[in-house]
């Protein structure tokens, strides 16, 4: 029976009869006092409709990024969603399927992920593409491990660039393997290598890096090459179509976090990893790979062609298990990416370009915010401020604003990290401005100032 | 190869495996069985030459059409060779088990472990 039909009152005393209980208590007596559910301090039930409308006054709270000015980003993006992507994956022949496990009858599933994985190698420039992985942090942990199967050698080196949560994913997971994490210092905003040695297995960076960035990949990949190390690039796959191909690059494996092309933020996910290696790594690949083939009437065909690492082919020795959650979301990163075009996607990357550069232009001219570092960018940059980021924050958000992520508590310099997207139009931006300028100024005026003036509120002046 | 076959010349281990023992050096390779058990084949992942390989332990990989599968040194000693044409023909373990389908080479460190293998005919009758 389904949950929405209770036992009533008649069926319980039915059932009672049948097992020469006379009461519910009388059923449960066995069971000590002490280790029942104390059901008194719980509300009695209410009805569908009253919790329906708690449930929305506290959805209500939440703010979306089409109810403020969000300048947030820090890895995932608010970029528009074409209402072609949900008319798309919500057929049922793509919506509904669980991996099946004789993947040849479901050609157009697997005849999408070739088309994936293509427009993945040419996005990162390199050989292979797998079908896709859970998400960005899992991805850089799992590249990691590929590097680990690769040589033995015992040792991780990644760049204070790369995502925090991608590195602590990756501090989390090489722990049991054995294997050491060292990170590597940012200087002047790009990652530096020093001492790279032959007990390196990887060296793990990010393209632009989490200040916004752009890292020189080729000259890191030289020095990892030059120690014998592979070189492990996260990316973020939209500045992609302006910068040199992670694969031209030197870079052996590219990975990185799909929710930019073509899934919405959705407080976090579901969204999917992308994963490309060199032709040489290919059979270290985790998940599975699908090819285009000829059937025996020579008609185009397409099949998993390469499953390396999964439980069906390696049973107890298997080392990676990627089933199906995110087909769906890599789905919508393929409709996404030929929606724009080869054209369209650099056209977008070059209007992220331009915008970066007059808000970075226009926050830097701000009294009290400076730039936390002058290497080139494409979507993101990190400013100081001369005032605490939190408040700073909090006064923009008052305003409608939310200007950006607060870098201190992720373990960088205090500052902001700001991220433009095509959504963002330079009115946006003029806007943020205006709000980011007043609120330093309102916090260095409170602190200079207190207590003599009476500007200050009751609640800042308790606090300083 | 379509038909069973278990040369005389071989020694057996009765994980499928065969040593085709030359002085202090031995071959190695699957047996007739073990192909046709694996079905086609479509990679060999070898040790490194110079690697160290223990009798009974696993020392290499195949992969068919059906799965990844150890393969087990029937004789313990060092890696001296590989068969590098196997990265371009995998299906010579199939076609040819005792010849283009060898495996590796082993400098032996006690050759007295010959005497715990099987002949073709002992080797033959675990099949049954």
């Amino acid at each position: 029976l389904s949950s929405y039909v209770s036992a009533t009152d008649a069926d319980q005393r039915e059932m009672l009869e049948a097992i020469g209980a006379g009461s519910i208590d009388e059923l449960f007596a066995s069971i000590p006092p002490s280790l029942r559910l104390e059901t008194n301090g719980l509300s009695p039930g209410r009805s569908e409709q009253e919790v329906y409308n708690e449930l929305r006054a506290l959805a209500a709270r939440n703010a979306s990024t089409e109810d403020e000015l969000s300048f947030l980003g820090g890895g995932m993006y608010d970029h528009y969603v074409p209402a072609l992507i949900d008319s798309i994956i919500s057929r049922s022949e793509f919506l509904t399927p669980y991996t099946p496990y004789q993947p040849e009858i479901s050609q157009g599933g697997l005849q999408a992920m070739f088309e994936y994985q293509t427009a993945i190698c040419e996005l990162t420039g390199l050989d292979v593409s797998n079908a896709s992985v859970y998400e960005g942090p899992s991805a850089v942990a799992a590249a990691a491990y590929v590097a680990k199967l690769h040589h033995g050698r015992a040792r991780l080196v990644v760049s204070e660039g790369v995502h925090p949560h991608s590195r602590e994913t990756l501090r989390t997971l090489a722990h049991p393997w054995g294997m050491e994490v060292v990170e590597a210092p940012l200087r002047e905003g790009i990652t530096s290598f020093e001492g790279l040695d032959a007990d390196v297995s990887a060296v793990i960076v990010q393209q632009p890096n989490f200040l916004g960035a752009v890292e020189d990949l080729a000259s890191l990949a030289g020095a990892a090459r030059a120690a014998g190390a592979l070189t492990i690039c996260a990316c973020d796959p939209l500045p992609l179509a302006l910068l040199k191909a992670p694969g031209e690059c030197g870079v052996d494996i590219a990975v990185g976090e799909g929710q930019t092309l073509g899934n919405r933020l959705d407080f976090g996910g579901p969204s999917f990893g992308f994963f490309a290696s060199t032709a040489e790594l290919m059979r270290r690949l985790p998940g599975r790979i699908a090819g285009q083939t000829r059937d025996a009437d020579d008609r185009r065909g397409f099949v998993l062609t390469l499953q390396t690492r999964e439980q069906h082919i390696r049973r107890e020795k298997a080392t990676s298990n990627i089933c199906t959650a995110q087909a769906l979301n890599a789905l919508a990163g393929v409709i996404y990416l030929s929606w724009l075009g080869r054209r369209g996607i650099v056209e977008l990357a070059e209007l992220m370009l331009q915008r970066t550069a007059y808000a970075r232009e226009r926050l830097s001219g701000l009294d009290g915010v400076s730039l936390l570092h002058e290497q080139p960018v494409v979507r993101e940059f990190a400013v100081r401020l001369d005032a605490p980021v939190d408040r700073v924050i909090d006064r923009c958000l008052a305003d409608g604003v939310n200007p950006g992520l607060s870098l201190g508590p992720l373990g960088y310099e205090e500052g902001l990290l700001v991220a433009i997207t095509e959504q963002r139009t330079a009115v946006d931006i003029d806007r943020l401005a205006d709000v980011l300028g007043a609120a330093v100024a309102a916090e260095r005026s409170a602190v200079v100032t207190w207590p003599n003036s009476g500007a200050v509120s009751g609640t800042q002046g308790a606090e300083l | 190869v379509a038909q069973a076959s278990y040369p005389e010349e071989l020694i057996y281990h009765s994980e499928h495996d065969w040593a085709r023992v030359d002085g202090d050096q031995a071959t190695f390779g699957i047996t007739w069985y073990a192909q046709d058990q694996l079905g086609e084949v479509v990679f060999f992942d070898p040790p490194k030459v110079g690697a160290t390989v223990s009798k009974d332990q696993p020392y290499a990989e195949v992969e068919s059409v059906k799965a990844v599968s150890d393969v087990i040194a029937p004789l313990s000693g060092e890696i001296v060779s590989v068969n590098e044409t196997l990265s371009d023909k995998p299906e010579s373990i199939n076609d040819d088990p005792y010849g283009e389908g060898w495996l590796v080479r082993v400098k032996l460190s006690d050759p007295s472990e010959t005497e715990s293998l099987m002949d073709a005919s002992s080797y033959e009758a675990t099949l049954s």
